[in-house]
Parts: structure tokens; sequence; C-alpha cells
């Protein structure tokens, strides 16, 4: 099996998983641990002083052995996407960012134009940017123009559970930029979404809440695992074509004469 | 000095912000922080001067998606 390759470094897993929503830091380990992911994400937040809940969560995510890839999550301005950045550079000891610039609260939906902006300027920092975009072919082009080496097509908006909400977008995307790593961030809510994704030439999937909100997030995780694997098995192996004529599996050559 | 810490108002007696940040308790090393929207890096908090009316963020890691 090949290897996930981003910004040079090769990964066996291609689950990326969140570490939010769980309902309690053991029940999160466990599913990273039967996931089998290399890669979690985590975000950056106030804390009061005298306070060491964040201390904590980091040393828990440090025990697990995976690397992270913090986000900017909640940031509607290139501005305020490039501070997080920063921050999280320094605190995560890493140029990993998974760059969310979210243009309408309602919606989640990215804003595309903030993105670009706050891509080019991370990218010109030496940040390593994984972009959450849209299936928008001239977007995509114009964040690899701006430096990044990774796509983050979503599946369906952030927590939805909806699966793949365009297709042929993801499908486009894949046959547009044919050796880019494009990894399918958000919407996703079923093992079946991810092996969907998988199959259309995915090269990974990010998922958080359909683990940890499932009630045995562990068994989910593994569950999503296996899709994956499942998926991109298929991918590979080349599935034959779908059509509208019927046509036997059994050939009808030599069969026998039973007319009465 | 008035100023505004992770949203709050508070009356300040420091000048620095390492300094301020001790008097709110950060005594922990595990944080980051902004000055009005813009970075500041650990080595520099020590010659950062906060003047009266600016917005200190304090953030640490936390879970996300």
């Amino acid at each position: 099996m090949t290897m996930l390759e981003l910004y040079g470094r090769s990964f066996e897993s291609r689950i990326l998983l969140g570490t939010a929503r769980y309902p309690s830091p053991d029940r999160l380990a466990e599913a990273v641990q039967a996931s089998g992911t290399e890669i979690v994400t985590v975000s950056l937040r106030r804390e009061a002083g005298g306070s060491h809940a964040g201390e904590k969560f980091w040393n828990l995510i440090k025990s697990l052995d995976v690397t992270v890839l913090p986000n900017t999550a909640g940031c509607y301005s290139a501005r305020e996407a490039i501070t997080t950045a920063k921050m999280a550079r320094e605190l995560f000891q890493t140029d990993w960012i998974k760059l969310e610039v979210i243009g309408d609260s309602e919606s989640l939906h990215p804003d595309t134009a903030g993105l670009m902006e706050a891509a080019r300027i991370l990218n010109a920092e030496e940040f390593k940017v994984f972009p959450y975009t849209t299936e928008d072919l001239v977007v995509a082009e114009k964040l690899l123009h701006a430096g990044c080496e990774v796509l983050m097509p979503w599946g369906a908006p952030i927590g939805t559970a909806r699966g793949l909400n365009n297709e042929y977008g993801l499908r486009a995307l894949r046959s547009r930029f044919e050796t880019t790593p494009v990894i399918v961030d958000a919407g996703i809510g079923l093992p079946s979404h991810a092996a969907r994704a998988m199959e259309l030439g995915s090269d990974a999937v990010l998922l958080n809440t359909a683990v940890a909100r499932a009630e045995d997030p562990a068994r989910m995780a593994e569950a999503f695992a296996e899709g994956i694997r499942a998926g991109r098995n298929a991918y590979l192996a080349g599935p034959m074509q779908p059509s509208d004529m019927p046509q036997t599996s059994t050939s009808l050559i030599d069969k026998a004469d039973l007319r009465e | 000095m008035r100023v505004t810490v992770n949203g709050k108002t508070r009356e300040v007696n420091n000048q620095l912000l390492s300094e301020i940040l001790v008097e709110c308790g950060y005594q922990q090393t595990c944080f980051a922080t902004a000055l009005n929207g813009v970075f500041v890096h650990r080595h520099q908090r020590e010659s950062t001067r906060v003047v009266q009316g600016d917005r200190i963020e304090v953030v640490t890691p936390n879970a996300g998606g």
C-alpha cells in the first residue's frame, strides 16, 4: 500500500481525527488508538490565569504519540487566522496549520477569499498550510499557486454528517490536481461516506464529530478506519463503470436446453 | 490602568505584558499571547509595553476538529 505523503512526511494511516466533543479524555484516547490515526487536529482557546486545563489536554495529546495539526477554527478573517496560526506554531512547536477562515456563522461556509489571502501570507512565513476549502477548482488552483501542497475540500458543511454533498466536484478536483494530496474534511457522518470519498480518489479523510458523538467512539473510529481502507483499495483496484443495460454475470453459452 | 484580558476588563498595576500576565495568574508556561490581535512571541513579552485599553489574549491547547 502506498503511503500518504504530506509536506515531505509519510503516513500509513489515511484517517485524520479531530479531538473535540468526546465524552471524556479516556474515550478520546481510545478512539485515537482504535482509528490507527497518525495525525490529530487540535485548537487554541482562552484560558483563565491559574488554570491548567490546556496543559493537561496537551499532555494527553503528547502521550498518544501522534502528529498534531492545529486549526484556526472559528476565525472569520485572514488576520485572525494568521495570528492564531502564529500562536499555534509557538505552542505546539509545529509549522503545520489547518487553515480555516469561515465566512458565514450559520452555514460555516469557508470564506475562500480570506482563505487565499491567509494562505499566501502563511506560506510566505514558511507555514505548511492545510487549507479547508470548497470544491472550487479556481480557488484550489490559487491555493496551490500560493504555496499550499495539500487541499482539504469539504464533504459537507461542518458538523452536518451529510456525507458528500458534491461528488462531481470532488471527482473534478481529483482529476484536475492528480498529484496533490486531497483530504476530504468535514460533513462526514458514516464510514460509508468516508469510503465513498476514498473511492473517488481522495487521499485521506479528516473527521471528528461522527466518531466523538457515537455511542461507542472507539468502535466507530475502527469502523471509519476500515471504511477508509476499503475505499482506498477499491480506488486502487479500478472499479468497473456503471451501465444502464443489465448484463448477466453467468454466461449463457452452453446453457442446457431444458424446454419441454 | 484598565485593559481587557480574554474579553474581561481588568485593572492592572504593571505595564509590561510579562508582568501583567503574572499579575493575572498566568504562572504556567503552556500558553500563547496576542496583543490587540497581533501575536506576541514569548520572548517579546518582557519588552512589550501595554497601554490603557489594550486587548490581551491568552490561549492554551484545546480540543479541536
